[in-house]
């Protein structure tokens, strides 16, 4: 069942169209890869899907509820939390206050607590840091910091930008097997990377974006073997 | 640390010692003027919380913020007026007027001072910043000219209504009216730390200020975010204007354009933007006021005063306790 659902969606920065005619579905459960090259609007894509900005025309279904011109606040209550391009954190607040605000949305105290808990077994480095100024953290810890903040929100659709952007080889593999984990647990998965190969890796499905429009989708198993994506993203 | 740094802590190294000279020579004089300058510096301080608040969430200075000041005073000493209140001597009216002033007066300037969000700076949010500016020059303009037109240009009266009691310590004349200013503004700063860094709202609001597009995909209603920071930056400018008016005994309708001007110097002092550096940078404004009227010269102080905002711009623009300012 579809989760999410964009039909013919056309974003604009002014005058200049980042999005045309873009449709994409993510059913209930799966990882969904946004692959595309620098500035192909794959960042745009999910700012229009958080409610940052609003399409020119089109739909977003969310959940079988149109979320088309929601304001943000609103969205992250209907279950969409996203963890931004480039982090984002709160950086002079400390790592729990940061995580603090990805739970803006909820009340229930208790479930907020172990839902923290559980942040704090994902990532046993944040909890070591708990009491840190985020601006303070290394790259990898605030990629940690970002997604934790982000699952706060016990997401529906959890929606991750660039994660492995400019961290270690190490802690790239780090980042995508909690990717993995976070999906076992339940949370679909809406995942932006340049780094077409380890995005296509985890995910089940996966859409190639190219100046604003989707120009190739299928499943990642597909994409990894398609001689055009390689070519184009797996530098082969 | 750079060359310009350097600058910053000579220049401020050089001032305290002069000042240090000055209380061993004569101390009786240099603790008079302490006084005066602590009192006259919490003033500075409640005001520069609103402009650092506003300048920290939006990015804007907002110009009409000394006029939210000295309108408060107005609309308490109108409030004062239907009371049979008594200058002479502190009676149980003056008690019970006393206490509910405060939050009367307060309130209704965070009423205003949100409304002036909500007309002239939230329509341009996404504008050039330069527009939202001019507007708040023009709501500045706005405000005098309604104080003008309502009790006209000459000064106001405020009733002093607070126990005339004074006394004098080791040849230091102070009296229940310094004690009151000082220990109210430190009581209020105290709550606004505490709104700020332990509540859900507050902590909103320093996320919103910290990255506005990440507070909204955290779910945060930054409009509401933005007026709560008006709300609170009005109750302490209202705070402030009663204070005022209470110590000083009156005010008019240009007051705030001054004021405004060195509170806002205050702000820059401790880093625009920067909570704590405001209320360090209020008391430290006021009391360079008083040292520079007693050992300078009154009519050199707002040379001082303006002559380190430029200082501080010039050597420090993040001021005394630097910001480190994300890179977006």
């Amino acid at each position: 069942m579809a989760l999410l659902e964009l039909d013919g969606v056309d974003a604009l920065y002014g005058r200049i169209q980042a999005l045309r005619k873009v449709s994409i579905t993510v059913d209930k459960g799966e990882v969904v890869a946004l692959i595309g090259s620098n500035g192909a609007g794959k960042t745009t894509t999910l700012r229009t899907i958080s409610g940052l900005m609003h399409p020119a025309s089109g739909t977003i279904k969310f959940d079988g509820r149109e979320i088309t011109t929601t304001r943000p606040s609103k969205i992250v209550e209907l279950g969409i939390c996203q963890s931004p391009e480039g982090r984002r954190l709160f950086p002079r607040m400390t790592v729990v206050d940061n995580l603090v605000m990805g739970a803006y949305t909820r009340n229930d105290k208790p479930a907020i607590a172990s839902d923290m808990d559980r942040v704090f077994t994902l990532f046993p480095r944040l909890k070591e840091r708990r009491t840190q100024i985020a601006g303070t953290l290394s790259g990898g810890e605030q990629q940690m910091l970002a997604m934790g903040r982000a699952l706060m929100a016990r997401p529906k659709l959890m929606m991750l930008d660039e994660p492995s952007l400019g961290l270690a080889p190490i802690l790239i593999e780090t980042i995508f097997s909690i990717v993995r984990e976070i999906n076992s647990q339940g949370t679909t998965v809406l995942l932006v990377e340049q780094n077409a190969n380890k995005a296509l890796e985890v995910a089940n499905r996966a859409y190639v974006l190219e100046t604003g429009v989707i120009v190739q989708e299928g499943s990642g198993r597909e994409l990894l073997a398609s001689e055009a994506v390689q070519k184009a993203y797996l530098g082969m | 640390m750079s060359l310009p740094d350097y600058g910053f802590y000579i220049l401020c190294g050089t001032a305290v010692i002069l000042l240090l000279t000055e209380a061993v020579r004569d101390t009786t004089n240099f603790a008079q003027t302490l006084v005066f300058g602590l009192t006259q510096g919490a003033i500075f301080a409640l005001v520069a919380l609103g402009y650092t608040m506003v300048y920290g969430i939006i990015e804007l200075i907002n110009f009409a913020h000394g006029d939210v000041f000295t309108l408060s005073a107005y609309v308490g000493t109108t409030i004062l007026g239907l009371f049979a209140v008594n200058e002479g001597s502190f009676t149980a009216l003056n008690l019970a007027v006393l206490v509910i002033i405060f939050p009367v007066v307060m309130l209704i300037m965070g009423g205003i001072n949100v409304a002036i969000e909500r007309v002239a700076y939230r329509p341009l949010r996404n504008a050039p910043r330069l527009a939202p500016l001019i507007t708040a020059i023009g709501m500045s303009f706005f405000l005098e000219g309604v104080m003008f037109l309502w009790k006209g240009p000459a000064t106001v009266h405020f009733p002093n209504i607070l126990p005339q009691w004074t006394t004098t310590v080791a040849g230091v004349f102070f009296g229940f009216k310094d004690i009151f200013v000082i220990v109210t503004a430190a009581i209020l700063v105290a709550l606004l730390a505490f709104f700020i860094n332990r509540t859900r709202l507050g902590k909103a609001m320093r996320a919103t200020a910290q990255d506005r597009d990440a507070a909204q995909l955290m779910g945060i209603d930054i409009n509401r975010t933005i007026a709560a920071t008006f709300f609170i930056g009005a109750l302490l400018a209202g705070a402030g204007g009663i204070i005022y008016g209470l110590y000083y005994g009156t005010v008019y309708y240009q007051l705030g354009f001054r004021t405004g001007l060195i509170a806002f110097t205050a702000a820059v002092f401790g880093g625009i933007g920067n909570i704590p550096g405001a209320a360090i940078g209020g008391l430290i404004i006021g009391l360079t006021a008083a040292f520079s009227d007693i050992y300078i010269g009154g009519r050199w102080t707002q040379v001082v005063i303006f002559g380190i905002l430029i200082g501080v711009l010039v050597f420090r623009p993040t001021g005394l306790l630097g910001m480190r300012v994300p890179e977006k």
